[in-house]
Order: C-alpha cells, then structure tokens, then sequence
C-alpha cells in the first residue's frame, strides 16, 4: 500500500476516537461487575424489623436482638443506673449526642424514649467489635469510678450506660441507637421510627 | 535433526533456558540471606497446590464453612496434613519475605538500577497480604468473622463514601454468606495474579542482576570467566552453582516446616488462633481478637492512633501510610554505598532499630490495649516512621567505608 496521500490528521482522530469509544465502553461494562458487589434483595430484605419482647427483662438485664445480622441491646437500666447517667457528663466525648448517632426522638440524657430501657446497636463505632455488657459496679480491672456500661475487649473503649463514649476511647463517637418504637409495653419494634413525638 | 532444535525452531526452550538458568551469570558471592527468594516461590507453590486441594472439599457457605473444615481435618485422608502445609504454609510465606526484605535493607538491594525491582517486590508483598486476609475468613471461626469485621470496617471510616465502601466490600449490613462467598472466589483468584507478579518480579531482576552481600555491580567490573570472555569476571552461573545452593536451602527449611507442621501446626495461638476453633458468632466478640501475627505490627500502629475529629480515620492513613512509604525507599537512602558492609555506625544502628521496632509492634498488635501499651505503640510508630522520613539525613551524614573493586569471598 503506497503511503502516498495519507491524511495523517485525520488517521490520528479515527485512531483516538476509536480508543475513546473502546475505554468508554470498557466502563460501561465495569458497572455491572462493580454493581454486582451491592447487597442483593435478599440480603435488603432481611433489613427488615425485628420485634423485641422486653416483658422478662429484669432490672440490670440485657437483651440482644438481631436486626440486620447486627447485634442490638435492649437493657433494662436500675433507678440507680439512671441517677449514675448525668455524674458521668464531664468525663465523656458527647454527653449531650450532638452526633447524629441516633434518632431525634432519642436525643436525650438518657438516650431513650423511656428512661428505663436503653436500645442500641451492640457494635463499636471504632471498628465493629461487639463491647462486652459490665453492669458491675467498680470492677478491678475498669477502675473504682465504673458506674456500669459496655466495654469493647478489642481496643479498649468504654461506654456509659446510655452507649455514651468515655473521653480517651479510641472510638471516635457514641454507639448507634437504632430507629425504633413501642408496639406495647412489652413489645418494641427495631427499625422502624416512632410517629409523631420527638 | 534433534527433537531439541525440533522444538526450538519453534519455541525458544534453549534459549531461554541458558539466559535465566546456565547462563545468566549471578555474582559468586551470595551468601544464606539468598535463600529466601527462592524459599518464597517454593512456598507460593506449596500454597496454591494444598489450596486447590483443600479447594476440593471446603464449602463457601456460612452455614457449612466451619464443619467443612473439620470435614477436612477428621474424616479425609491426609486431610489434617494438607491443612496444616496450607495454614503453616501461610506463616512461613511472610516468615521467608520478610527475610527476604530484610536482606534487600541490609544489602541495599533496593537502590539504583534495581528501584523498579523493589516497587514491584513490594506488589507482590502487597498481594500477599490481600490473599491473606481473604484467606483468613474462610474457616469461619470466632477470629475469622471478628478479624474481618475490624479490617473491612477500616474502610468505612474513610469519609463520605466510607459506609457505602464497606457495604460495597461485604455485599450486606454485616460479614455474611455474601462476604464469605466472594472471599473464597478472590482468595482462589489473587495467588495465580501473585505468580504472574513473580514472573515480572524475576523479569525485572534478570534485566538488571542480581546484587550481592557487597552492593558492588559486577556487569560493571571486568568481564571474563571459566564460562565465557563476555561474562562478568565475578559472576558464576546460576544453574548448576545457585540452583544446587538452593536446594541446600529447600532441604533446611523444609526441616524446620514439617517440625511445625507435625508439632505445633498452630505455634501456640500464633499461626492458628484459639478463638478460630469455635464458629463464628455475629453476636459475640471474643474476648481479645487480633489479626494473625503478620499484620500485627501494622495493627498496632493502626490503634496508637487516637481517633480526631469524631473520625478513626487519621489511624487508617497511619497504617497505610506504614506500608506506603517503604515504596520511596530507593530515594531516601542516600548514602554513596549500598551494602551495610560498607555504610558506617548511623544506619547499622537505624537499622538495628528498625528490626527492633517491628518485632515490637508485632508483639504490641497482638496484646489487648492497656494506657502503657498505647503509649509504647505511640512511641514505636514514631520510631518506624523516622526510620524512613531521616533516612536522607542520617543516611548521608553516615561515615561510610571504602567499596572494593571486586566482589570479596
């Protein structure tokens, strides 16, 4: 073939548009093999809520649920427990929840709709761990000041009774409280808001 | 004609034969620290071999996974043998490349012409710990969902993105089925990429040859050997020289491989870790989790980062950022000599430290997490970071020898 008359102009624009084409293409593909990673239907509908009976929760008791194969807490906090929560203040990061890390109707002293039980998602905010329930009072190994609350075995951060994070905890910020409501007074409902009272 | 030059009219056997076997020459003064690559492709074989066996009879399903394993280990024929050469097997992989770069430091095997060598070494080391990691959910223990957890929760504190990332990892709200089933499909996957990158690996240090205990070049010095007038006078022929060295070395490791094998597959809680005999349990965090020994002292490093700005993040760059940096090694050492023979008291010393700093970190990230040891973590990070970011410093203010001519014997 003479390369006599080549117009190398346009040779080189059908050389890149070509090349363009192929890598816009080539992304298009990606998508589906990216997409493919997302959670399936199946594992969306598991999501779905959980129901809690409470009613054999005894005072100082925990209860674990799962919702979205995540651990979560119920705990039936003491009178004591309660009077314990607001001394706690100064030694915590966000005593007041100014983290959005739990519904508005829960952004409380307390952290609850009704003082006494205390719902949250057992998981560390540092990275995942599931903390260990120690209602006990001073223990030898948390110190004389515990009042009570969680503590994750993996890296050493404490929580109050309220899933409030101590101040020096690797975790960066308070546990999740999960949007939930009251069927009865027996029964909650995990993942799903309560209506109208904030 | 000959069936040899039958088939080399037609694919290059000879020749490729005598370039990177009876004819590439390597300097002739390697000494026991040159085991170790040659180890760390006899146990990527070891591993991809007893992999795809155990391959046979595992189950990538959350709900069989575990008795799979037992399956394995009780009612198989030999198969608490290929088990333990594939976990044992996993230890001594970083065992062996850890020596294996630890020799690069001593030697300085990682400067110029061999950057490029070192950054694709350092891929292949990256790789490893990938395949590790997908490795180690598989058995479904108590360790294997916990240490999974943790490690795919590092990637949601990056920000923004970071929950739809690790959503994205996990392909649901937790570890689950989801997750152990795509492990299993990488962790197949990932070690034939890992023996392609030892191909380039090797590619690459053909190209420009291998170093020595004197960091000297011999393609550099005089030429002439019993072999040949072309080859460097202080090369000697790979194949049968190193070939049979290395077999020396193959027979020495594998006595030290089958003892652990045979007496203490699970190295006291090291290689297989005690929460692993109990199946996972997404409601229930051991007591102490920490990854296996290998990732440890980056872990530690991970945790001596107190969390900023309501985000652990800045601790996930720390870690990253440990293993990053050794990628600028061949610019930050900027002494006139490579080999520790030659470099004077600064960087024997800073290499003392180095090696010090590791294995206490190492031990660090398996401890649960006291103030002390926080605060021990904290300084040995500082520690593993100057070691890289003073490197052109000390590494020039460095007193160093004069470099032989010649290799010495």
């Amino acid at each position: 073939m003479s390369s006599e008359g080549v117009d190398l102009k346009k040779r080189r624009f059908l050389t890149t548009a070509t090349a363009v084409v192929g890598a816009v293409g080539a992304g298009f593909v990606a998508v589906p093999f990216i997409k493919n990673w997302n959670p399936s239907e199946r594992a969306k509908a598991a999501g779905a809520p959980e129901e809690a009976d409470i009613s054999a929760l005894e005072p100082g008791g925990l209860l674990r649920v799962k919702w979205r194969g995540k651990v979560c807490w119920v705990v039936h906090r003491t009178e004591e427990n309660l009077k314990d929560l607001p001394t706690l203040d100064s030694q915590l990061s966000d005593p007041n929840s100014e983290v959005p890390h739990q519904p508005d109707y829960c952004k409380n002293a307390t952290r609850s709709i009704k003082p006494e039980y205390l719902v949250a998602i057992g998981i560390c905010t540092h990275l995942g761990c599931s903390p260990t329930y120690r209602p006990d009072i001073a223990p030898a190994d948390l110190g004389a000041d515990w009042k009570g609350g969680f503590f994750c075995p993996c890296h050493g951060s404490r929580f109050d009774l309220a899933a409030r994070v101590f101040k020096g905890s690797p975790a960066p910020t308070n546990l999740y409280i999960p949007p939930h409501k009251y069927l009865s007074d027996d029964v909650i409902l995990i993942g799903v808001d309560q209506e109208g009272t904030a | 004609m000959s069936l040899m030059s039958w088939i080399d009219e037609r694919f290059p056997a000879t020749k490729v034969w005598n370039e990177h076997l009876a004819q590439y020459y390597a300097p002739k003064n390697f000494d026991s620290w040159y085991f170790f690559g040659s180890l760390a492709m006899l146990v990527l074989v070891n591993q991809i071999l007893t992999g795809v066996w155990l391959a046979m009879a595992y189950k990538p399903d959350a709900n069989l996974a575990f008795a799979s394993v037992e399956y394995i280990m009780r009612d198989m024929d030999y198969g608490w043998l290929i088990r333990y050469m594939h976990s044992t097997g996993a230890s001594a992989f970083f065992i062996v490349v850890y020596l294996h770069m630890f020799r690069g430091l001593m030697y300085g095997s990682y400067r110029k012409p061999r950057e490029l060598l070192w950054i694709i070494g350092l891929v292949i080391y990256l790789a490893m710990m990938a395949t590790a990691f997908f490795g180690y959910l598989l058995p479904w223990g108590q360790m294997s969902y916990w240490g999974a957890q943790v490690i795919v929760n590092l990637f949601s504190a990056v920000p923004f993105v970071g929950d739809d990332l690790s959503l994205w990892i996990r392909g649901d709200y937790v570890i689950s089925d989801a997750t152990l089933n795509r492990f299993f499909a990488l962790h197949f996957l990932l070690p034939f990429i890992l023996a392609a990158l030892v191909f380039i690996h090797i590619v690459a240090l053909h190209k420009v040859g291998s170093n020595n205990p004197d960091g000297i070049e011999i393609k550099k010095g005089p030429k002439g050997n019993r072999w040949s007038d072309t080859a460097p006078a202080d090369g000697i022929p790979f194949h049968p020289y190193y070939s049979v060295k290395d077999i020396f070395g193959v027979g020495m490791f594998l006595i030290f491989f089958a003892a652990v094998i045979f007496f203490i597959p699970d190295m006291h809680g090291l290689f297989l870790e005690a929460p692993n005999f109990e199946p996972a349990n997404p409601l229930k965090t051991p007591e102490h989790i920490a990854p296996v020994w290998y990732f440890t002292p980056f872990y530690a490093m991970l945790r001596a980062v107190p969390p900023m700005f309501n985000s652990q993040f800045p601790g996930v760059i720390v870690m990253f950022a440990s293993i990053l940096i050794m990628f600028f090694l061949p610019w930050l050492d900027r002494s006139p000599v490579k080999s520790i023979r030659y470099k004077g008291m600064l960087f024997k010393v800073a290499l003392a430290v180095f090696a010090v700093t590791f294995i206490v970190l190492a031990y660090l990230g398996m401890q649960p997490s006291t103030p002390t040891k926080t605060m021990l973590a904290r300084i040995f990070t500082g520690v593993y970071f100057a070691f890289f970011l003073l490197m052109p410093i000390y590494s020039k203010m460095d007193k160093t020898k004069p470099v032989p001519e010649r290799v010495t014997e």
